[in-house]
């Protein structure tokens, strides 16, 4: 009987005898081989990227069509950033690029060659939470914590950008950040303490 | 997302012609809009080329105008110190548009280029003029509370996105463009297309034609400017309704103004007929009720949007009051 490895050994086999096959006789024809038309601009094919996530140079291949998002998360495992809506709604999948806060879903992991990317994961430092995280954590800012992470970058970028923050001023400018468990409350306490002590 | 070919261009004039190669192609800047769009497969472009690459953020005062380049995010312009003291309705389109990250991402160029929100378009089960030119409008007789009441057609309601482009109406800023047949300049009056009887059409820009930057006209009354912007969250939406406008006052008389609206039109609307009633007269609520009156006269509400009208109305009066005050 033919076991499952030979049997497929011996189709790979002979699928490679007859590519070969094929590329002699349109060697022998003089037939033009295929391949991509020079005049046409750009590739679909995975490409390697190196984008320093974390302060790390992390290499790795994509397609031109993986979001950022899910780069961070499939592909390197950081999957502190989440996926919500995966439409620039609800703002759980922030992380700062170059210091400034974004939504990772809309925007592609091949146009970051060479940025810097802070998630959720690098913002504690040497094994120190941030005080926006301590603060999160004294003011019950979360409850189911799905949208958590992206509410703590966005806070500390937030803080980064140097506005005078009262409570009206954080519910604007974390306005891109859902919480559909509704602790609006806790997360403004949450900020204005951070902002208070950072 | 369908797969793509992605291109990286180094300058103006590589994108150009990489997108002569695939007529099919759409250029990608923030991404904030396209990507979306093409995660619903409103857009397949065989061919994305960023742009990104270009040299083209910078923000200059040259003369009479502030030069914006078409990569300049929209944070970066909303927090510029000139646009802020010269021309306030543009800083707070900017400041009201979107949520603080995706001001971080979107550009001024593709802004100006945002599509609709109408969902009919959005949803590629149902029928849009726009998305597939032809095949009728879902909107008309559909779900119309967020749909347009002025520039429509029996095509299409939809409503224009944009903020910005509401406060570029009422400057007529000029937008500079480029491509195979060379760099023009289009006022922004020219700009946009009234959907007639091909909303796929939406904008002036030629195949491949590339925004490079936006001039914003600094307008001598600029500074008494305002937009005031209703929608249904207290932040992060679109407009259900918008007003810009900036006044020139002489005492307690109006010598100029200008006047446009937002998401309640086809495309930014600017109001000639609020400005001519406007000028020259007192600034008083009475002035601005009639010039409401006169910017939403030829509105056309079609039931589920017929709140709109007076809520226009009511927006540009309230717009006014606090440009003058």
């Amino acid at each position: 009987m033919l076991s499952r490895r030979r049997f497929f050994f011996r189709a790979a086999i002979s699928t490679l005898a007859a590519e070969v096959a094929l590329h002699f006789r349109a060697a022998a024809q003089r037939l033009p081989t295929v391949r991509p038309n020079d005049a046409a601009a750009g590739t679909s094919a995975a490409r390697a990227i190196t984008i320093n996530v974390n302060g790390v140079e992390r290499t790795m291949r994509v397609e031109p069509r993986v979001t950022l998002l899910d780069a961070l998360r499939d592909r390197l495992g950081l999957t502190g950033t989440k996926k919500g809506c995966d439409q620039g709604t609800c703002g759980a999948c922030t992380v700062m690029v170059n210091g400034r806060r974004i939504d990772s879903c809309l925007t592609l992991a091949v146009m970051h060659t060479g940025d810097r990317i802070v998630t959720v994961e690098g913002i504690a430092q040497n094994g120190s939470l941030h005080p926006v995280q301590r603060a999160f954590i004294t003011h019950d800012g979360f409850q189911c914590g799905f949208c958590t992470p992206g509410q703590i970058v966005s806070a500390v970028a937030l803080l980064n950008e140097g506005k005078r923050l009262d409570r009206d001023t954080i519910r604007t400018e974390m306005s891109g950040n859902l919480c559909r468990c509704g602790c609006y409350p806790h997360i403004v306490d949450a900020v204005l303490e951070a902002a208070g002590t950072s | 997302m369908n797969p793509f070919r992605y291109a990286r261009p180094s300058s103006p004039s590589a994108a150009f012609t990489d997108f002569a190669g695939e007529r099919r192609a759409r250029y990608v800047a923030g991404g904030t809009n396209i990507l979306d769009l093409m995660k619903i497969e409103v857009e397949s472009p065989p061919l994305l080329i960023d742009i990104n690459a270009l040299a083209l953020a910078s923000i200059e005062v040259t003369g009479d105008a502030i030069h914006v380049g078409a990569l300049a995010r929209l944070t970066d312009v909303a927090e510029n110190e000139q646009v802020r003291t010269h021309l306030p309705l543009v800083a707070i389109a900017l400041e009201e548009s979107a949520s603080p990250q995706l001001r971080n991402m979107a550009t001024i160029g593709g802004n100006l280029l945002q599509r609709t929100r109408c969902p009919y378009f959005r949803d590629t089960a149902t029928p849009c003029n726009k998305r597939a030119p032809k095949s009728g409008c879902g909107a008309l007789g559909g779900e119309l509370r967020r749909e347009a009441v002025l520039g429509t057609s029996e095509h299409c309601i939809a409503t224009h996105a944009s903020d910005l482009a509401v406060a570029l109406a009422a400057l007529d800023a000029t937008v500079h463009v480029t491509g195979l047949s060379g760099n023009r300049e289009i006022a922004l009056h020219d700009f946009y297309r009234l959907p007639g009887d091909t909303p796929h059409v939406e904008t002036s820009l030629g195949p491949g034609e590339l925004i490079v930057a936006v001039s914003l006209p600094l307008l001598s009354y600029g500074a008494r400017s305002t937009y005031l912007k209703v929608r249904d969250r207290a932040q992060y939406d679109f407009a259900l309704a918008s007003a810009a406008v900036a006044l020139d006052l002489s005492g307690k008389t109006i010598r100029q103004a200008r006047v446009a609206l937002g998401g309640v039109a086809t495309i930014p609307w600017r109001s000639l007929q609020a400005e001519a009633l406007l000028r020259n007269a007192a600034a008083s609520r009475d002035t601005f009720e009639r010039a409401a009156d006169a910017a939403l006269a030829e509105a056309r509400g079609r039931g589920g949007n017929d709140y709109k009208i007076p809520l226009a109305k009511r927006t540009l009066v309230r717009a006014l009051e606090i440009a003058a005050a």
